[in-house]
């Protein structure tokens, strides 16, 4: 072998490893944080944490049962909220589209959800808080919806867009109209991918904290649709940058929950519904 | 009777399947059009609510690194300083790991493994950011303050010139850390448009250049690269995107200072964290204005980022599976 080859060879050798080495750094992160979400929230992880409500710092026990609860509030109308206009949309985008109002409205739903949550955060303030004078759960619950509309829509344009063309033909030639064609045979055709995208997002809204600071903001006891009310990462945020240790760990397993709600969806959601469709992220 | 019934009945049919038609095709055209109203809507009001703030500090509101609501004096460079500043050290992290994790998973790795793996690093994605704060407080700040800061400071801090941007007290939270946090943070977005794009280059070009006798690493850096380059460029916008607007994680580690120093360990202030931190507390009239015109400086700053990373994401893979 010339000294060319050899030196070729080694250098072949050595950014191959590279590129290895930066891909286990890479995965290994996702185990470095659930290794210590687990061992720390695990520790300080009880009965207490599900059932009781927060308790001033120095006192013992108390738990996160008014955030876990009001976490589910608001990620579950801001669902009922986004989802349908995100599927609608979405339909509009694959089924109807009209050239040029089309990729507009492509466009601004790749904008919209390119926007940083904490000025969705912003826009639900003006809207919302202020004119009801005062933080809540509804202020809250219309931030996430916003940021899951464009998630929705763009999922269920895209799975739209993969059922087949002979289908429709065949709904069409028989004669059905082209919204009982779009019920009927396009719509269940795609009902898996758009399930999974529709999970997804809510699975990604349900980690947000920066929309819900100042719309939901927080509340030691039970929240509701017109008060202020508690979310599980708000609380993760409060609990993590106060000075108090026994605050701490409560982040540590508040933590852990909402890990463990988020993986999970995740994970249902791109095993066990699309099994083999990979779902690209905007 | 019943052919007649059907008969009589086929005009009227025909007519309201044409009805059901349009009344869906307009449903749904709402339901597009709400998506402008919301985009709309959010622009209308960053620009009405920040119009205190614009007439009472016009453009030296931009240039001021004064930054103090008790005197009415509000100057938004030190937050657009530290934001660009952790987003770029944020890039400088990710995008070498990044691209080079892409490069394993579409050209050596076989297909399940790479399958497992880019699974793996969306899971990554989908962590919200306030975990990675917890995470980065309670680890990554105690390991900087005791380990790394001081580290840089006795070996590249004793340098001319790129020595100032490792000097001064270790305090564990800072640039340098949230720039950390945030690499991180963007390392899965910049792997997942990377390997995209990269598994659209046509699979004649690397089997021609294999055989001509270029070694995997030529093939895949002389020949695959320069193809998906635009791909790649536009996954390190979208991470760049990211990374400017990202709020829980920096809040929770850059320091809070809303002043600009030249030290990457010193402690400063980003954008969305003083948002964050002090929306809720603004009181009076240009207070909070600021801190719009704050998110309206931002929202620019990232609309303009993303649009830049889907042309070029678009120009790639398209490029690719036409000549396919």
């Amino acid at each position: 072998m010339s000294k060319r080859l050899v030196w070729r060879k080694i250098v072949n050798g050595v950014m191959l490893t590279l590129t290895g080495v930066a891909t286990f750094a890479t995965v290994s992160v996702l185990f470095v944080i659930l290794g210590c979400l687990i061992y720390q929230g695990g520790k300080s992880l009880s009965w207490n944490f599900f059932t009781k409500l927060p308790v001033p710092t120095g006192q013992e026990g108390g738990g996160m049962a008014n955030a876990i609860v009001g976490s589910l509030q608001i990620v579950g109308l801001a669902a009922l909220i986004g989802i349908p206009i995100g599927f609608l949309a979405g339909v509009y985008l694959a089924e109807f589209e009209d050239k040029k109002f089309g990729s507009l409205v492509r466009y601004v739903a790749d904008l919209l959800n390119g926007v940083p949550s904490i000025i969705v955060g912003i826009l639900a303030f003006t809207l919302v808080v202020v004119p009801m004078h005062g933080n809540s759960g509804l202020a809250g619950s219309i931030a996430l919806a916003v940021m899951l509309i464009p998630i929705v829509t763009r999922q269920t344009e895209q799975f739209l867009r993969e059922v087949p063309l002979a289908l429709r033909e065949a709904a069409l030639a028989l004669g059905a109209s082209k919204w009982k064609m779009i019920a009927t045979v396009a719509v269940p055709a795609g009902s898996k991918g758009i399930l999974t995208g529709m999970i997804l997002g809510v699975a990604r809204i349900s980690g947000e904290s920066a929309p819900l600071l100042f719309t939901a903001a927080i509340n030691q006891y039970w929240g509701g649709l017109t008060e202020p009310t508690a979310s599980l990462p708000v609380m993760i945020y409060k609990y993590a940058t106060s000075p108090f240790d026994d605050w701490h760990s409560q982040a540590w397993a508040a933590g852990l929950v909402l890990i463990g709600m988020v993986l999970t969806a995740n994970i249902l959601a791109r095993l066990v519904l699309a099994k083999g469709v990979s779902v690209p992220r905007g | 009777m019943a052919s007649q019934a059907v008969i009589a009945q086929a005009p009227v049919k025909k007519k309201t399947t044409q009805i059901g038609d349009i009344v869906a095709r307009w449903t749904v055209l709402v339901f597009a059009a709400s998506l402008l109203a919301i985009t709309g809507l959010l622009v209308y009001e960053l620009w009405i609510g920040s119009a205190a703030a614009r007439s009472a500090l016009g453009f030296g509101f931009l240039t001021s690194s004064e930054w103090n609501p008790v005197t009415d004096k509000f100057g938004a460079l030190p937050f657009i300083y530290g934001t660009v500043v952790t987003s770029f050290l944020a890039l400088l992290i990710s995008v070498p790991l990044g691209v080079g994790a892409a490069m394993f998973l579409s050209e050596l790795a076989p297909a399940g493994i790479s399958n497992a793996l880019t699974f793996v690093i969306e899971l990554l994605a989908a962590i919200p950011s306030v975990i990675y704060g917890l995470l980065a407080i309670f680890t990554v700040v105690p390991l900087m303050r005791t380990t790394v800061e001081p580290f840089l400071k006795h070996t590249l801090g004793l340098l001319p010139y790129i020595g100032a941007l490792f000097r001064g007290p270790a305090y564990g939270v800072g640039y340098l850390t949230a720039g950390m946090v945030l690499a991180i943070m963007t390392i899965p977005f910049v792997i997942s448009v990377s390997r995209e794009s990269l598994l659209a280059v046509p699979r004649e070009q690397r089997e021609a250049a294999l055989a001509l006798g270029a070694t995997r690493w030529e093939t895949t850096w002389q020949v695959v690269m320069p193809w998906a380059k635009l791909g790649i460029f536009g996954s390190v916008f979208l991470g760049l995107a990211r990374a400017l607007g990202e709020t829980m994680a920096v809040t929770m580690v850059i320091g809070n200072d809303p002043s600009i120093h030249a030290s990457l360990l010193a402690p400063g202030y980003s954008i969305a964290a003083v948002i964050a931190n002090e929306f809720s507390e603004a009181g009076g009239a240009i207070y909070p204005a600021a801190l719009i015109e704050l998110g309206l400086v931002l929202f620019f700053l990232t609309i303009v980022i993303n649009a830049a990373a889907r042309i070029m994401i678009m120009a790639t893979t398209s490029k690719g599976s036409k000549r396919v």
